[in-house]
């Protein structure tokens, strides 16, 4: 469904996405993980094509849809996928609406435009949407301003936006970032449904493990613009092989009952301008060597995921 | 759907300026001032270009309750049709410069780059250029009367108008639901005209708004140098103009016309203040 291979985005001469390779089929989940700033989000644009909007290229690789090669696609057909084949979910659905415009026609314009349809149809399938997102009275909120309603509830109309034009794939960028505990768990069993029922690909991408570990088939680990490992969700979680993976997944809290205290990565995301030489997560790496902070590791396969380490193969043998 | 939000914006805010004293009294001699510039051959007592030299310079009493003028012209009748030569120029003026601001502004604040800066560069100059200078121009070049003192009076305020949306534009350009909107595929035909305009009017109403009250003082100013409104047709300004030779044998002459000018004036003002509370949008007006 989505194949991108080796992608790599410049902004002028900062270079701060490369080499970065995943793909998702239909019915499954891709999850992206990745602290703030490790280029998760600018993946995701750049599968919408939206980098030449915010002065960026795409400077290596390629991004396949569907089987055909959309890299380069220009902007006017480029529209049609958006919303139309490609439907992104964005992290904050407070601000996701227009004021001034009542629920339901917003929604319409989606179904109006992708697929032609005429005002009253385009309601009923506006209301059908709402009704299988679990929304009550979707007949009734459809003539709800946005500021009449909750955060979650929101959440919900922006999905219903994003599956308005019948997509194939399903982007979600940090879908549950802006949301209570409580509304977030719904959003994504909602979304894990959806994939189930509408046979979607997902694209998931989060900075939260636990999410990543319930709903996802696949993920792809980002860090400071590159993917440092990535394959099947059970392989990582049981034998991370990249330092920053291992590091991640003991970031997650355990329980009240287990007596560890809850652990951090020290140090921060370096920034586009300052990306270090070799391994980029050399310096915040607890196992780096004199080798790490010179070469830039290439992606060692180690049974059915990656990982971009020099001590990929050694690192699984300790237990994360 | 432009109009629809527009409708619903206008149910929801602008009934709310006359919720407070100020609002009432200000909104309700303005909507008094239009009825009566509306039906004002009917409702002026005598014929407004009726000259009775017997009479000239007459003391406000009966018949003529505010007087009259130097040729025995009936100075309420004058006053009321002023209200329609005033409120129309006016009016008219700014429609033009609001419409023509309010794309120039959308275009140059969507499309940026140089576009933008070509736009702003001739609008800003417009602005450099003393009203009563860009009427000169166009009395120079179509003759004086009131369709030149619409056509400065518009470009007097079309920087202002096109300053204020661009900025609106450029705002709301950023904002998620923008975005949000891209990414479902839409055209930026629908973004502007439909999500971007629509959020974007408020602010640009309500000095609009405002400038209507402006728009009367320099129609006023115009008319009073002669640029503007020609005999016969009544004019406050004209007639303040006309008044002047008679100051001390006949005030009433030029007191009516202009206290006409500054209540309406003042109303517009106060009107224009009560909209901006109740459009909750002063911070959104210092942008520009």
């Amino acid at each position: 469904m989505l194949n991108v291979r080796d992608l790599g985005v410049a902004f002028g001469v900062v270079q701060p996405l490369s080499g970065v390779s995943f793909s998702v089929s239909q019915g499954e989940t891709l999850g992206i993980v990745g602290e703030s700033g490790s280029g998760k989000s600018l993946t995701a644009m750049s599968v919408m094509g939206l980098l030449p909007l915010i002065g960026g290229r795409i400077t290596d690789g390629s991004i396949e849809f569907d089987g055909a090669d959309i890299t380069a696609l220009p902007e006017r057909a480029y529209r049609k996928l958006r919303g139309g084949k490609i439907g992104l979910i964005t992290q904050n659905p407070m601000t996701s609406l227009d004021p001034l415009k009542k629920i339901g026609p917003q929604v319409d314009d989606v179904a109006k435009l992708h697929l032609g349809l005429s005002n009253a149809d385009a309601r009923a399938r506006t209301i059908d949407i709402l009704g299988t997102l679990r929304i009550p009275e979707p007949a009734l909120i459809c003539d709800r301003y946005p500021h009449q309603m909750s955060g979650g509830m929101k959440q919900r109309i922006v999905i219903a936006m994003a599956l308005a034009a019948d997509p194939d794939l399903l982007i979600a960028d940090e879908p549950t970032t802006a949301l209570d505990v409580t509304v977030q768990a719904q959003i994504i069993r909602l979304l894990d449904d959806l994939v189930k029922e509408r046979n979607l690909a997902l694209v998931l991408i989060t900075h939260d493990m636990s999410v990543v570990a319930q709903t996802c088939d696949k993920i792809v680990v980002m860090y400071a613009g590159r993917a440092v490992e990535q394959g099947p969700v059970e392989e990582i979680f049981d034998r991370p092989r990249h330092p920053y993976t291992q590091a991640l997944i003991a970031c997650i809290p355990r329980g009240l009952d287990d007596a560890t205290r809850l652990t951090g990565i020290a140090g921060t995301v370096p920034t586009v301008l300052n990306y270090p030489k070799g391994c980029p997560f050399h310096p915040r790496c607890p196992k780096a060597e004199a080798i790490c902070a010179t070469d830039a590791p290439d992606f060692s396969v180690v049974g059915e995921s990656a990982a971009a380490c020099h001590f990929a193969e050694v690192a699984h043998a300790e237990p994360a | 759907m432009a109009i629809r939000s527009l409708d619903a914006f206008a149910r929801m805010s602008i009934g709310r300026a006359f919720a407070s004293g100020v609002g009432l009294v200000a909104g309700g001699f303005l909507i008094l001032l239009v009825l009566v510039a509306i039906f004002a051959p009917w409702i002026a007592p005598f014929d407004y270009a009726a000259q009775n030299l017997m009479n000239a310079n007459a003391a406000p009493g009966w018949p003529h309750l505010l007087g009259t003028d130097e040729f025995g012209r009936d100075v309420l009748s004058r006053v009321i049709h002023g209200a329609r030569t005033s409120l129309s120029v006016s009016a008219t003026a700014i429609a033009i410069s609001m419409t023509a601001g309010m794309t120039l502004g959308a275009a140059a604040g969507y499309f940026g780059g140089f576009f933008e800066r070509a736009v702003m560069t001739v609008v800003d100059l417009t602005w450099s250029f003393p009203d009563i200078l860009i009427a000169l121009i166009f009395v120079a070049i179509i003759g004086p009367g009131l369709t030149s003192t619409t056509f400065a009076i518009a470009i007097a305020y079309l920087a202002q108008f096109t300053r204020l949306t661009r900025a609106q534009i450029v705002r709301l350009k950023r904002e998620t639901f923008i975005e949000a909107t891209i990414n479902l595929g839409a055209k930026p035909s629908h973004i502007l005209l439909r999500h971007l305009m629509p959020n974007a009017i408020a602010p640009v109403i309500v000095v609009g708004m405002l400038a209507i009250g402006d728009g009367i003082v320099l129609e006023a100013t115009l008319g009073f140098f002669g640029l503007g409104a020609q005999p016969p047709t009544p004019s406050w300004g004209a007639m303040m103009s006309s008044g002047t030779a008679q100051l001390f044998l006949s005030p009433w002459v030029i007191i009516f016309p202009g206290v006409a000018v500054a209540i309406t004036v003042i109303a517009v003002n106060l009107f224009g203040d009560e909209l901006i509370r109740a459009l909750d949008i002063r911070d959104r007006l210092r942008g520009a």
